[in-house]
């Protein structure tokens, strides 16, 4: 897709976008079949990230916008990044390290409950 | 596709400007950003009214313990906790926002850029009607069944997801519901700003020609959008485990309580940002007025105000040191946090230099203005022990937290809305202000407020916690030294209030004079907005305004008068 | 009525078209929020793939092939307003409309199958966040679908037609976030 010329906004073919994005569809659905979690994980998620550039750029007319359009919501997505990258430790990695521990939690609540 | 057509030709004036309107279409449904501002800037101070009094009354706990408050009554435990939590709801989410950013964004913005009204009128309607309902709503939630919301204004659960340990079923609902419309009622506000200022600048308004206070209302605007989103997703989540069932944020069901502290602060430290620099851009306004000098470093300011934006996304988590979050985190927190005193400090210098050599008058909004970037230091250089790990252990949740944070909330949301509110006074109704009274109560807020914080480091120091109902039933905290300071900050915020009423007197008595004496430039400005009559007319100017220059032109060599206005050609 | 202000373009985009960008900017951290909180935890917790196993696969297919064709409509109603085209903008924009009803009608039905399998919000964190992510998607489509229909009433006019590219800017932002919906919550087992 990438040859495409980047200002004929009124020559690009939707029709043919949508049917390729149909196509990406049926893979990204079919990638399971396989069985194999690496190519589950690329049909998924790697088709995703083709599907969203393959609309914002040519249904969203992000490639004739102004740079600047796509810088603000490419930073937008950073800010998510950071927000996992600086909340992932506490939220992935919970037992027993920040909240009561099981057993203990069990014990406490024992005579609430009973 | 309406773009080919952005001359400011004939149109749009003619139609619906000098029709005669009806009170309600002219001050209850105006589209008009003045009016709109006006709605904001009252509503806000009949807000701050309220917060101050929930403040009077747990104060009076506080120093009295078990008294009957006059105006109120006894205050019980659970008054308690409902009043400090919506005492500082109410201060940031209702008064600093709507009053430093709404009402200044929205009286100012079109003003300083020089077009007619905001971009999207109507939708600035919705907006301050979305947040009138969502003060309404907060408000009711303290006559709800159980009464108001006693979480602090942090919600964290599992306080604020389980009725059975809040006790407050519909209060806590409401809380949210209330914060939720609020923040749509800013988000839509800020699209309105940010759009403003980028698209309908006056012919010759370079991106280095708009004043100070616009870019800081704008990057202000767009810290809130950026990052309130996750907040959002949080409150729709908490919402959800409070009234549906679900457990996001329970870890009896497999949710996470960290998560909802993560979400909260990832938006909570950029708003302290969102409050700040609309101040700040207020207070630089006034000293290049009343130092009548060039503003130093113009552009320097602008970066600054950009990497404190940046910076002010990766430092969330020091409000969390002691919440168990992963120790290697909390030490990059500490160097993040820390980085970001330097620009904050940066632009302190930039005002100092400012200042320097410049003939300045001290009248009541340059008071003001000073008295700011002092205070706000204070906030700010004891912020730096909170912000290292080590020492957050310690003084984390006492009062010297409470102490520091209102030392840089008082200074933003107080004393930069007087110095903002008296500066432009006279562009909003045409009318001085009485100087002298606006001294009195200059010096009756600024002296009484030291007196109230600075006996509060003290008790933080010595290991006083906040949230306590009754300190007489903490054997180490209720020595008679302690209660002494504590009733000597009551003492000093039942002073201050008192001197409030100079103000509102002051404000009245301004209002009330019978001719326009402020004319359309009484402190002798650059910016466009003081090239229209006051107060400005719908429409703001007969002709609009094309721009010539930047806005801070004082005493130029050469030439007669000490300001060059940005709309004179040369 | 409409001020000066509208009209001007300083930053060289339509203001409308710019408040649009400010709009799907605030929108993806609203989205972004709620899924790096379900990432998070996805990520942490390999038995949420068994309950995601429970999602049918080909009833959320089915709705991202809606969705991607309503983005197909959304997006030839905008080259019809370019045109000036004002009636046939307003047929396509039915269409898209159409998409976003079938999108909303299968949701229930897919919901409804799935309560009645015992997976209700309350069952476990997992399904939770599948109705609450679900469902916030689903308003933002059900939203969208309202203003479309008012945007379609005057554009059978010819009239203001530069809001037809507007909602469908809207329209593919909330297409795109279905798009990645869709593997997280139905293809990750």
């Amino acid at each position: 897709m990438s040859e495409h010329a980047e200002h004929a906004e009124h020559e690009v073919n939707y029709v043919k976008i949508w049917a390729i994005l149909l196509v990406l569809l049926v893979i990204s659905i079919l990638g399971p079949f396989v069985g194999i979690k690496v190519v589950t994980l690329i049909t998924a998620f790697g088709i995703a990230i083709v599907k969203a550039y393959l609309v914002a750029k040519n249904f969203m007319h992000l490639n004739i916008e102004p740079r600047y359009a796509v810088y603000l919501l490419v930073t937008m997505l950073v800010f998510m990044l950071l927000l996992f990258s600086g909340s992932a430790p506490d939220i992935m990695k919970q037992e027993g390290r920040n909240w009561v521990k099981p057993e203990i939690h069990v014990e406490a609540q024992a005579p609430a409950h009973h | 596709m309406a773009e080919s057509i952005p001359a400011d030709a004939m149109h749009a004036h003619d139609d619906h400007h000098h029709t005669e309107q009806s009170i309600w279409s002219k001050y209850v449904f105006s589209t008009d950003h003045k009016m709109i501002a006006m709605q904001y800037m009252f509503t806000g101070m009949a807000m701050a009214l309220i917060g101050g009094f929930m403040a009077y009354a747990f104060r009076m706990q506080l120093a009295f313990p078990g008294i009957d408050v006059p105006g109120y009554g006894t205050v019980t435990a659970s008054d308690y906790n409902a009043l400090v939590t919506n005492h500082g709801t109410i201060m940031i989410f209702w008064v600093a926002m709507p009053v430093l950013i709404a009402a200044f964004g929205n009286y100012l913005i079109p003003l300083m850029v020089g077009c007619d009204d905001m971009v999207f009128p109507r939708l600035n309607r919705l907006s301050y009607q979305i947040f009138l309902l969502s003060a309404i709503v907060l408000i009711a939630s303290f006559f709800v069944p159980g009464g108001g919301f006693g979480g602090a204004w942090t919600a964290y659960p599992p306080l604020s997801a389980k009725s059975q340990y809040s006790l407050t079923a519909l209060g806590s609902s409401f809380w949210l519901v209330a914060v939720a419309l609020e923040f749509t009622a800013f988000l839509l506000g800020g699209i309105n700003f940010v759009t403003t200022a980028m698209n309908a600048r006056a012919p010759g308004m370079k991106i280095f020609d708009i004043p100070i206070v616009v870019w800081m209302i704008v990057v202000a605007s767009i810290l809130f959008m950026s990052s309130v989103g996750p907040l959002i997703a949080g409150a729709v989540m908490l919402f959800m485990d409070q009234n549906v069932g679900t457990a996001f944020f329970d870890p009896d069901k497999g949710g996470d309580p960290i998560l909802w502290q993560h979400l909260f602060w990832f938006f909570g430290h950029p708003e302290v940002y969102v409050v700040l620099l609309p101040a700040m851009g207020i207070t630089a306004e006034i000293m290049c007025v009343f130092a009548r000098k060039k503003m130093f470093a113009y552009k320097t300011f602008l970066y600054t105000t950009f990497a404190t934006g940046i910076l002010s996304f990766t430092v969330w988590a020091h409000h969390q040191f002691v919440a168990g979050i992963d120790p290697r985190m909390a030490n990059i927190f500490t160097v993040t946090t820390l980085l970001i005193s330097i620009p904050i400090a940066e632009m302190c210098f930039i005002y100092i230099a400012t200042l320097y050599g410049g003939s300045i008058r001290l009248t009541t909004p340059m008071l003001w203005a000073l008295a700011f970037v002092a205070e706000f230091l204070i906030g700010g250089v004891t912020g730096i022990f909170l912000g290292a790990s080590g020492a957050d252990i310690y003084f984390h949740d006492t009062y010297f937290v409470l102490a520091h944070f209102h030392y840089t909330f008082f200074p933003i949301a107080i004393i930069g809305t007087f110095a903002g509110f008296t500066y432009w006074f006279p562009k909003m109704f045409g009318k001085m202000m009485n100087d002298t009274l606006g001294k009195i109560h200059f010096w009756g807020t600024i002296i009484p407020f030291n007196f109230i914080f600075i006996p509060l480091f003290v008790l933080g120091a010595a290991g006083q916690h906040r949230r306590i109902y009754n300190y007489e039933h903490f054997p180490e905290l209720a020595g008679v030294e302690m209660q002494d300071m504590r009733v000597l900050a009551t003492v000093s915020m039942l002073v201050m209030l008192v001197f409030q009423l100079v103000f509102f007197y002051n404000c009245f008595i301004s209002w009330k004079k019978k001719q326009k004496d402020a004319g359309k430039n009484p402190w002798k400005a650059n910016t466009l907005e003081w090239t229209t009559d006051s107060p400005p007319p719908h429409g703001n100017w007969p002709e609009l305004p094309t721009v010539y220059r930047g806005p801070y032109e004082y005493s130029v060599p050469g030439r007669e008068e000490d300001y060059f206005p940005q709309n004179v050609p040369d | 009525m409409r001020p000066i202000a509208t009209t001007r373009m300083a930053a060289g985009i339509p203001t409308g078209r710019l408040a649009i960008w400010w709009v799907v900017a605030s929108e993806i951290v609203i989205f972004g929020g709620l899924l790096v909180s379900y990432i998070m935890h996805r990520l942490a917790k390999p038995e949420w793939g068994d309950h995601a196993a429970n999602t049918n696969v080909w009833i959320g297919g089915f709705n991202t092939f809606v969705l991607l064709t309503s983005s197909l409509s959304a997006v030839l109603a905008h080259k019809a307003a370019v045109n000036g085209d004002g009636p046939k903008a307003a047929k396509l924009l039915y269409a898209t409309c159409f998409g976003a009803c079938t999108f909303v009608v299968v949701k229930a039905l897919e919901w409804n199958m799935e309560i009645s399998h015992g997976f209700t919000i309350s069952s476990n964190t997992f399904w939770s966040f599948y109705y609450t992510a679900a469902g916030l998607h689903g308003l933002h489509v059900i939203a969208g679908a309202i203003i479309m229909l008012i945007i379609a009433e005057t554009a059978k006019k010819n009239l203001e037609l530069h809001r037809v590219e507007l909602i469908g800017i809207y329209w593919h932002f909330v297409d795109i976030v279905w798009i990645f919906l869709f593997p997280l919550l139905y293809i990750a087992k």
